[in-house]
C-alpha cells in the first residue's frame, strides 16, 4: 500500500484496465491534452497511442451515442466530461438511448461505457460548471450511478465500472481530487451497489454523498467534543441504492441526517428521506433532515457562492436542533476551504 | 434470365405483401403499436440491403418495416413482435417502432428523430478498430439530416474515417411539413459533399438501380476509408403513422401519389421479369409462397401466447 490522491486513483485504475482490456478506450473533449482532466487522463495518450485515448469536435450528444455503439459491438468506451454541466448536450442519448439499448434488444446487446463526469465548485465556477444534477440520471433506469469518495473507492469502483456490461455514470467532485490515502498498487474491485460506512457511530446517521463525507467527518470530529457520536454511510452507488446500511444505522440511532451535494428538490435526498420514512418508521425520533445546495443557480462571488454550498457547519446545526443542543461555538474552527489552493483560473 | 432480379422482386413481394396485411388486419386491433408503414420506399430498403452481406449492420427508424424484412427475411418474429407475443425475441417490448434483431445485424431503431446516426457511427468505428469488415448502414429521413445529431456524426465520421453508409430515404416530408418550410439551403448533398464524404444520390424507383448504386456506394467505403451518404428520394405512399392515405387531409395531393405510383417499385421490378422471360405462373407461383409464408406468419402469431407480465421487469441489467 502506498498513499496516492483520489486523482491518481482514477489515472491508476484506468491505466491497468486499458493494459488488460484492449477493447477499453478513453475519450472526449480534451482528454488526451497537456492538462488532461484535470490530470486524470495524463500520460494515456503517449503509453496507449491516439487509437485508445483521443480527444473529439466537441458534439457531446454524438459522442455518447458512439459510444453506445462502439459498446454494442465489443468495445468498453470510457468518455470523460470535465464538467457534469456538459452532460445535459448528451441527455437525448443517455435517457432515449443508452439506458434503453439493452432492454430493447431482448439483452443481446450489452452496454459496457463508463461515462466519467466531474461535479463540484472551484473557484467560482458560475452556474454552468458547478452543478451535480446526479439524481437526474439515477431517475432513469437502465444507468447505474456511482460517485466515489476515497481514493481506494475511486479506484475500485472505477475498475468495477470498466468491466460492468452495463452503462455506468461515474461521478467525481473536483475538491476530493486531492485527497490522499493508502490504495493498494494491484488492480481491485470495489462492488458497485454497496454502501459504506465511513464512521461508526452512535447518536445520529449521517448519509453522505461524495465531498459531503468529508464535510460530514469534520462534523463528526467537532461534535466528538461534545459526546455526540455520528455514522457516516456514503452510499457511494446511488443507482442501484443500497439503503440495507442505512436503515439499520438509522433503526439503531433513530436519527437520520442526508447531507447531499446537490439540491434537494426531488434530489437524491429526498429519495434517501422516502426511504427512511417508509422502512424506519416507528424507529424515527425526528424527522429525516435533509442538507443541500441552496434552491438558486450557483452565483459566481465567492460569498454567495459559500452560501449556496453546504458544508460542516450545515450538519452540526442539524444535529444540535435534533438533539435540542446549545449552538457549539465554532468561531475557532477552521472549515475546508480551497482558497490557496484555487488562484484560478479553475 | 437475371436470378439477382428474382431475389430483389421476392424481398420487395415480402415486404409489400406484410403490410399489406398489416392494413388488413389493423382495424381488428390485435396488433397495438403505431404502424408507421414503408410503403413506397421499398425499392430502397431493398436495393441497399440486399447489397450488404448477411453479417453487415443496419440501424433504423420508427419506420423500418421495410429494412427489417430486407435483412432479415424473417416474417415470422416480425408479425410475432407486432403481435406483441413471446415468441418473438423481444416478446412484444418494441414494437413496430422498435424493431431489433442483432442475429440478423439488424441492430435497432430509435423513435427519436436522428438519434440512431450517433449510434451507428460508433458501431461502425468498433468494427474498424476489431477489422471484422463488416459495413454499416445507417437509414433515416429527410427530417434527420436537419437534426444535430445528424451533423455531428457526420462530423465525427469524416473526421475519423469511419466506414459507414449514411441512407437518407428522402420523401419531402417530416410527418406532415413539406422540406421548403424546414430547410435552409437549396440541395443537402452539395454541402455533404463538402466534407470529406463520398456523395451519391438517386430519384429511381427502381429495385436494381439502388442496389447497383448501393454496391459502388460500398466499393468507394471500402477503397476510400471514407463514409458514404446515399440520398435516395421516394414517396410515402401512406399517412405519416397510421394505415390510411390522407390526400384529403389538404397537405399534398393525390395526383402527385398518382405520379410515383406509376412507378411503384413491385410493379416495376414485376414488369422487368416478365420482360426478361419469367413465365407470369412462374411469378405467380413464387408470389403465393410468399402469400402462405405471411399468412401462416400471422396465424403463428395470432396463436402465440403473450410473455409473462413479469417479462417487465427482465433484461434491464445483465
Amino acid at each position: 500500500m502506498r498513499k496516492i490522491s483520489y486523482c491518481q486513483a482514477l489515472r491508476e485504475a484506468m491505466f491497468q484496465e486499458m493494459e488488460r482490456d484492449p477493447r477499453v478506450f478513453v475519450y472526449g473533449i480534451g482528454v488526451p491534452d497537456h492538462k488532461g482532466v484535470f490530470g486524470s487522463t495524463l500520460g494515456l495518450a503517449e503509453k496507449f497511442g491516439k487509437e485508445r485515448c483521443f480527444d473529439t469536435p466537441l458534439a457531446e450528444d454524438t459522442m455518447t451515442g458512439f459510444g453506445l455503439g462502439a459498446a454494442i459491438n465489443g468495445m468498453r468506451p470510457i468518455h470523460i466530461h470535465i464538467r457534469v454541466d456538459f452532460l445535459l448536450l448528451a441527455m437525448n442519448q443517455l435517457a432515449n438511448m443508452v439506458s434503453s439499448y439493452r432492454y430493447a434488444s431482448a439483452g443481446k446487446l450489452k452496454v459496457p461505457m463508463v461515462v466519467r463526469a466531474v461535479i463540484g465548485r472551484g473557484w467560482g465556477q458560475g452556474f454552468q460548471h458547478s452543478k451535480s444534477i446526479y439524481s437526474v440520471f439515477a431517475h432513469i433506469p437502465g444507468l447505474k450511478v456511482v460517485m466515489p469518495t476515497t481514493p481506494g473507492d475511486a479506484k475500485g469502483l472505477l475498475i468495477s465500472a470498466i468491466r460492468d456490461d452495463n452503462p455506468v455514470i461515474f461521478i467525481e467532485h473536483r475538491w476530493l481530487y486531492w485527497q490522499e490515502d493508502n490504495v493498494s498498487a494491484e488492480p481491485f474491485t470495489i462492488p458497485i451497489g454497496k454502501a459504506n460506512v465511513l464512521r461508526k457511530g452512535k447518536d445520529i446517521t449521517i448519509v453522505a454523498t461524495s465531498w459531503m463525507n468529508v464535510e460530514a467527518f469534520k462534523a463528526a470530529e467537532i461534535l466528538k467534543r461534545r459526546d455526540v457520536s455520528l455514522e457516516i454511510i456514503d452510499p457511494r452507488t446511488i443507482a442501484p441504492l443500497d439503503d440495507e446500511l442505512m436503515v439499520e444505522s438509522v433503526n439503531k440511532t433513530g436519527y437520520c441526517i442526508v447531507a447531499d451535494n446537490d439540491w434537494l428538490h426531488c434530489g437524491f435526498s429526498a429519495e434517501v428521506a422516502a426511504r427512511i420514512s417508509e422502512k424506519c418508521f416507528g424507529k424515527l425520533k425526528y424527522p429525516v433532515q435533509r442538507i443541500g445546495f441552496a434552491p438558486s443557480p450557483c452565483p459566481t462571488v465567492r460569498h454567495m457562492e459559500n452560501e449556496f454550498y453546504p458544508n460542516a457547519v450545515n450538519i452540526i446545526r442539524a444535529v444540535e436542533k435534533m438533539l435540542k443542543l446549545s449552538p457549539t461555538d465554532l468561531s475557532k474552527e477552521e472549515f475546508y476551504s480551497h482558497e490557496k489552493r484555487f488562484k484560478g483560473p479553475f | 434470365m437475371n436470378s439477382l432480379n428474382i431475389e430483389l422482386y421476392k424481398k420487395l413481394y415480402l415486404i409489400r405483401r406484410a403490410e399489406e396485411k398489416i392494413i388488413e388486419c389493423y382495424n381488428e386491433d390485435e396488433m397495438k403499436t403505431p404502424m408507421h408503414m414503408s410503403m413506397g420506399e421499398e425499392a430502397i430498403a431493398v436495393g441497399v440491403c440486399h447489397a450488404l452481406k448477411k453479417e453487415d449492420q443496419v440501424f433504423g427508424t420508427y419506420r423500418s418495416h421495410a429494412i427489417f424484412l430486407a435483412k432479415t427475411e424473417d416474417s415470422d418474429n416480425f408479425f410475432a413482435e407486432m403481435y406483441g407475443k413471446a415468441t418473438s425475441p423481444l416478446k412484444g417490448k418494441g414494437g413496430s417502432m422498435h424493431l431489433c434483431a442483432p442475429n440478423f445485424g439488424f441492430m435497432g431503431t430509435s423513435a427519436i428523430v436522428g438519434s440512431a446516426i450517433s449510434v451507428a457511427v460508433g458501431a461502425a468505428f468498433a468494427n474498424k478498430r476489431l477489422k471484422n469488415g463488416k459495413i454499416v448502414a445507417v437509414f433515416f429521413g429527410d427530417g434527420a439530416v436537419e437534426e444535430g445529431a445528424f451533423w455531428e456524426s457526420l462530423n465525427v465520421a469524416c473526421l475519423m474515417k469511419i466506414p459507414i453508409l449514411f441512407v437518407c430515404e428522402d420523401n419531402g416530408f417530416a410527418v406532415h411539413t413539406p422540406v421548403h418550410c424546414r430547410q435552409g439551403y437549396k440541395s443537402i448533398t452539395d454541402i455533404v459533399f463538402k466534407f470529406n464524404c463520398n456523395v451519391l444520390k438517386e430519384e429511381s424507383t427502381d429495385v436494381e438501380i439502388i442496389y447497383d448504386l448501393s454496391c459502388r456506394a460500398i466499393e468507394l467505403i471500402k477503397s476510400t476509408q471514407l463514409p458514404c451518404f446515399l440520398h435516395l428520394k421516394y414517396y410515402r405512399y401512406l399517412e405519416h403513422v397510421g394505415i390510411n392515405k390522407d390526400f384529403d387531409a389538404g397537405y399534398r395531393s393525390e395526383d402527385e401519389f398518382n405520379k410515383w405510383h406509376k412507378i411503384d417499385p413491385i410493379k416495376l421490378q414485376r414488369n422487368k421479369l416478365i420482360k426478361e422471360g419469367y413465365e407470369e405462373d412462374e411469378i405467380r407461383k413464387m408470389e403465393s409462397r410468399i402469400d402462405i409464408q405471411i399468412k401462416e406468419a400471422i396465424t403463428k402469431a395470432k396463436k402465440a401466447p403473450f410473455a409473462d407480465k413479469g417479462e417487465l421487469y427482465k433484461g434491464l441489467f445483465g
